[in-house]
């Protein structure tokens, strides 16, 4: 943990303040705090520049890793390599720190004036808190509501639910029964509203909110991230008086928080879990006991970051507080997935209406044991534009969090014209059964997806019988759904050229799945060749078949016409067999591949969703370097009067970054998250349906032989 | 460029083993009854060239006409067809079943498709290159071996024949070690060629059309009208056949490749998988490709073989029905000229030589068609039943690996 370390690091990234900034902060964590009231904290927060000790503040909050938080903050953001952490952990770190640090601190920098002290609270917890506040600046909301939606969020939740509980009996003795009240009910709101978590059952909110009210601390210390361990401290008493409380903050905090962080960590390692809740106290209060307990902290949040939902079962361990949580976020899923049972079928196509208006009614049936669920069994009819409808919704809603969202499969004029022109043939027949198995699979994709799952249009489009027509799925459809994957890629590409990439896992997974795309494009090429082929095939043997019969036919020598006979006869039923084989080539192996050419364009969806959010950073790290710009010339040329104006810009701006780099790191973690999820299923899907494939090609081989059996002794008894 | 030599005795081993297994010699359509060992001819070399093939025709004799027991003389295509026509035109062999030249080597079409891999090579990777180039060379070397065959058939049917056997052409073909400088058949030639086709055809139909007196031809008749007509739908059924199937196990060949890429692009376990699944299909299409190539050369081939031979037999009947209105017309001549009591004696003779002819024909023709329908019977049992055990075996091999294959991913997974 040394400084000068960090301190490079920082000014390699960021402006040049880091090493003059720290005494300042030290200050401002040991001296003024302790004595600090309401007005340097606001000039703190208002004039930045133009107090010394308010400059690193400033860099406190635009850039979480920064000078006052250098030693600890930095170590953990910048060199988690160093620190013995893997490559990906970088990313988790980064996330909840930042987060940490910079939600809350928002926070302060957005209600100066004391507000009602349950609608920060809220505000933190929860969106719908927006109604409530007037003066905060909207950025303020969405981190919080980016907060609640994302990974970290589960964490957050359960420390909340711990917090209050602390907080009160910490800080304030005043209020603790309504800031106890609200944001557990937040939690369990939130809970049902969002669809993040991955459980939907009792347990990971049972579980630690009941171990919140049997043991608060240790829960606290278990599973509390710090953004929201600190934001409710640091929001308790801003909320509650701000004249008084800064002092609260900063001093108090460390006396009260720390504390008890200290002898977790004196007493034995558990202290994990208190540190990541205590970032902000560490940062303020007590550098040494940062220093100590850096490294562990590293691993808790290697772990919790990893897996930060996970309810972790033993409170008092630290040892154990990092090790309960290995268990990945795959696992928990394959949990999950253990836990319940979700089965959902589409079956009984069926043409409704005439003409062109007419269209194919699916029956889509679940069966599940899941308790969100009215019942156990039900079914209701969609057609196929409801599911692009779904698609669209569920795309509109979470391909923006850096989800990927299994795309149904495309619209298909030709297809579909052939059904309700009425032909009754084999290949219009062929496409309504394939079109059925590619919506089935498509939707279980959907409900396979933890967070999908948990989308109130999910549980509509499943259970709900008089569903609204969806309208516009024209747009999503074939072509123009081609179009758009193909507009992703173009606008990703190109942006690639500008990103300089911090994480060299995502350069070297959007690699892998460019090159992968392309594969399996060729593949599905190929593979709908051999389709052809294939028919092709049986059309001929079908025709020689034929032909060797007439010639049988014709042969005048008995044996040897009973022979070809015989022959034309296994010819048939090669016939047949090759079409079968045919049709299996297509349904096991050439839609599978299909199926994944259009996912691997929902995961570039989401690679190029990481970028936009990045770009969207840097824009604004750019503009707020422009408004700085703009402050110092007019301090120089000392125009007081449009200085305030300057001031409350780079503020905004100041936030914006903040928010939209926290945009950025969260979408990063889900983009990973999902990439990872989707390898696994991919995995899974490939062993699965080719196994199938290939199980198809053996039985064919086995009805070869029997025919060609069956023929030798014919061919044999020619004489 | 071009240079395919292959030593037929030894040099299949080290060719893709198209035919290895089957037979030593690319011995694709076994037409022939037992042959003797009087005289015994094969081709033992062959050498192709840019645009011709050099076929070493080895003898091995006991007939005193040659000079040695064994030896060997090299000679061309165009030589084959030059002792075939000889054969046609002689009037002495009109009651004979002319065995069927072998058909023109055809390389044209996979040279075509090598000279567009060369092209091409810069799209593909190098795996992908190197693969299609053996598969084309494999291709190019079935179809030079398949060549051989024909032109190997085309002696021993003729080495096998009681009477052609002792044909001076064909002892000259075999023994003179010289280039027998046969040259191709000029323009005028070829248009008279044509044109006497079209008569031919033309007069075919007209002594078609003429009752047979003898049921047993009148019966082949019809039988072979009936039988050449199909055997030729079942042949060009069956090239298609075999086209789509090879097709299909080339598409297989690139899915195992594209497979193979997959799988390395790193090492994950469904890389790994990827990489099972690519070993499997590259030996199936190999197996795939086996069952193509073994159907066009028990089934396309034997049809193929038929067909031109059962063109020859409607040759003899078309001479023999030619000798019978020839006969006829003699006849009714020799009545007019006894009714007109004019050239009597010389509308005899030629009766009686048409008659001679007829009869000669028609003595022999029996014998040829009765020969014609033994050897058929026996080449369909034979490749039919080679058909069905290397179906079978391929089948089985086939199974074998995805048995095994499948054993090893259900194992991992």
């Amino acid at each position: 943990m040394d400084p000068s370390l960090s301190a490079s690091d920082i000014a390699s990234s960021t402006k040049p303040l880091s090493e003059a900034s720290s005494p300042p902060v030290m200050d401002l964590l040991s001296e003024p705090a302790s004595e600090a009231s309401s007005a340097p904290m606001v000039d703190l927060l208002m004039e930045p520049a133009s107090e010394g000790s308010s400059a690193p503040m400033v860099d406190i909050l635009s850039e979480p890793a920064s000078e006052a938080s250098s030693a600890p903050m930095v170590d953990l953001l910048m060199e988690p390599a160093r620190e013995g952490s893997s490559a990906p952990m970088v990313d988790l770190l980064m996330e909840p720190a930042s987060e940490a640090s910079s939600a809350p601190m928002m926070n302060l920098l957005m209600e100066p004036a004391s507000e009602a002290s349950s609608a920060p609270m809220m505000n933190l917890l929860m969106e719908p808190a927006s109604d409530d506040l007037k003066e905060p600046p909207k950025p303020d909301i969405d981190p919080l509501a980016d907060i609640l939606n994302d990974t970290p969020l589960s964490e957050v939740k359960t420390p909340v639910a711990a917090m209050p509980q602390e907080t009160p009996s910490d800080l304030f003795d005043d209020e603790p029964s309504e800031l106890f009240a609200e944001p557990r009910q937040s939690n369990t709101a939130k809970q049902q509203q969002t669809s993040i978590f991955d459980e939907p059952d009792e347990d990971l909110f049972s579980e630690p909110l009941g171990e919140a009210s049997k043991n608060p601390q240790n829960d606290f210390f278990k599973e509390a991230l710090a953004p929201v361990a600190k934001a409710s401290n640091v929001c308790g008493p801003l909320s509650d008086n701000y004249n008084e409380h800064p002092t609260d903050i900063f001093t108090e905090e460390a006396m009260t928080t720390l504390p008890s962080a200290v002898s977790t960590v004196s007493v034995n390692s558990k202290t994990n879990g208190v540190h990541s809740d205590e970032e902000e106290p560490d940062i303020f209060a007590e550098a040494t006991v940062e220093l100590s307990l850096d490294s562990p902290r590293n691993d808790r949040k290697k772990k919790g970051a990893a897996k930060p939902s996970a309810p972790a079962p033993a409170p008092s361990v630290s040892a154990s507080a990092s090790k309960p949580q290995p268990k990945t976020l795959e696992e928990l899923e394959e949990e999950v997935e253990d836990k319940f049972e979700l089965n959902i079928s589409i079956t009984n196509p069926e043409k409704v209406g005439d003409g062109m208006n007419a269209y194919m009614a699916y029956k889509v049936s679940t069966q599940t044991t899941l308790p969100m669920f009215r019942s156990k069994t039900f079914t209701v009819r969609r057609r196929f534009s409801d599911f692009l409808g779904l698609y669209e919704k569920l795309s509109d809603k979470h391909t923006p969090n850096g989800y990927i969202v299994p795309p149904p499969p495309e619209k298909s004029i030709m297809g579909m014209t052939k059904v309700k022109v009425g032909k009754e043939d084999n290949s219009s027949a062929e496409f309504v059964e394939r079109r059925r198995a590619a919506l089935e699979r498509y939707l279980q994709r959907v409900v396979f997806h933890p967070s999908l799952l948990q989308d109130p249009d999910v549980r509509e489009f499943l259970e709900r019988d008089d569903m609204p027509r969806a309208h516009n799925t024209q747009a999503l459809s074939g072509a123009g759904f081609l179009k758009m994957i193909n507009r992703a890629t173009d606008s990703l590409s190109k942006m690639t050229i500008k990103m300089n990439e911090s994480d060299v896992w995502f350069e070297e997974k959007l690699q892998e799945v460019e090159a992968e795309d392309q594969q399996l494009r060729k593949l599905h090429i190929m593979v709908d060749s051999l389709v052809g082929h294939r028919k092709e095939l049986s059309v001929n043997t079908g025709g020689f078949a034929k032909s060797v019969a007439m010639l049988g036919s014709s042969e005048d020598n008995t044996a040897l016409s009973r022979a070809l006979s015989q022959l034309a006869e296994v010819e048939d039923k090669m016939e047949q067999l090759h079409q079968e084989q045919a049709a299996s080539d297509s349904f096991c192996f050439a839609e599978l591949l299909a199926d994944y050419i259009r996912l691997l364009g929902s995961v570039r969806a989401s690679f190029d969703q990481r970028m936009k959010t990045w770009q969207r950073w840097q824009d604004a790290q750019n503009m707020l370097q422009k408004k700085r710009e703009t402050e110092a010339k007019l301090l120089w040329a000392n125009k007081p009067d449009k200085l305030q104006q300057a001031k409350d810009d780079i503020t905004e701006w100041e936030a914006k970054v903040t928010q939209y780099e926290r945009d950025f790191d969260r979408v990063s973690a889900t983009v990973r998250k999902e990439v990872l999820r989707f390898e696994k299923e991919k995995a899974r899907d490939f062993k699965k349906q080719i196994i199938k494939y290939l199980e198809s090609l053996l039985q064919s081989q086995q009805q070869l032989i029997k025919y060609w059996e069956a023929f030798l002794p014919e061919a044999k008894a020619i004489a | 460029m071009w240079l395919t030599h292959v030593v037929l005795c030894q040099g299949l081993d080290d060719g893709p083993d198209f035919l290895s297994e089957e037979d030593r010699g690319p011995r694709a359509v076994n037409v022939d009854l037992q042959t003797d060992a009087t005289l015994q001819v094969d081709i033992s070399d062959a050498l192709s060239e840019r645009d011709k093939v050099k076929f070493t025709v080895h003898t091995k004799s006991t007939l005193p006409n040659f000079k040695q027991n064994e030896f060997s003389v090299v000679r061309q295509h165009e030589e084959f067809i030059w002792l075939h026509d000889s054969f046609v035109e002689n009037e002495e062999y009109a009651g004979y079943i002319i065995p069927p030249a072998p058909p023109r080597p055809d390389f044209d079409a996979s040279r075509e498709k090598l000279q567009k891999l060369g092209e091409g090579e810069g799209s593909m990777t190098k795996e992908e290159f190197t693969k299609m180039k053996q598969e084309l060379e494999a291709e190019y070397l079935a179809i030079f071996k398949k060549t051989v065959a024909m032109h190997e058939v085309f002696l021993c049917r003729v080495a096998a024949h009681p009477v052609l056997r002792k044909d001076l052409n064909f002892h000259v073909f075999l023994e003179y070690n010289q280039d027998l400088s046969v040259r191709g058949k000029n323009k005028r030639e070829k248009m008279e060629d044509f044109f006497k086709n079209v008569v031919k055809s033309a007069d075919g139909v007209l002594v078609a059309g003429v009752k047979d007196v003898d049921d047993f031809f009148e019966h082949e008749k019809t039988f072979l009208l009936e039988y050449h007509n199909r055997v030729k739908d079942a042949s060009a059924k069956s090239d298609r056949m075999i086209r789509s199937h090879k097709s299909a196990a080339d598409d297989i060949n690139r899915i195992a490749s594209t497979l193979y890429t997959l799988g390395t692009q790193d090492s994950t376990d469904v890389c790994k998988f990827f990489l099972k699944v690519s070993e499997l299909f590259e030996k199936t299409r190999k197996i795939e490709a086996r069952v193509a190539a073994d159907e066009d050369l028990k089934l396309a081939d034997l049809l193929k073989y038929y067909l031109r031979e059962s063109q020859a037999a409607k040759d003899l009947l078309y001479r023999r029905g030619r000798a019978l209105v020839d006969y006829e017309n003699a006849n009714k001549a020799l009545d007019r000229a006894r009714a007109k009591n004019k050239d009597v004696l010389q509308a005899e003779t030629s009766q009686q030589v048409c008659c001679q002819k007829f009869e000669k024909i028609s003595e022999s023709a029996k014998q040829e068609l009765i020969d014609f329908k033994t050897r058929r019977v026996a080449a369909f049992r034979k490749n039919l039943v080679e058909l069905a055990e290397l179906e079978l075996k391929h089948a089985k091999g086939n199974l074998q690996l995805l048995q095994s294959c499948l054993g090893v991913l259900k194992g991992d997974t």
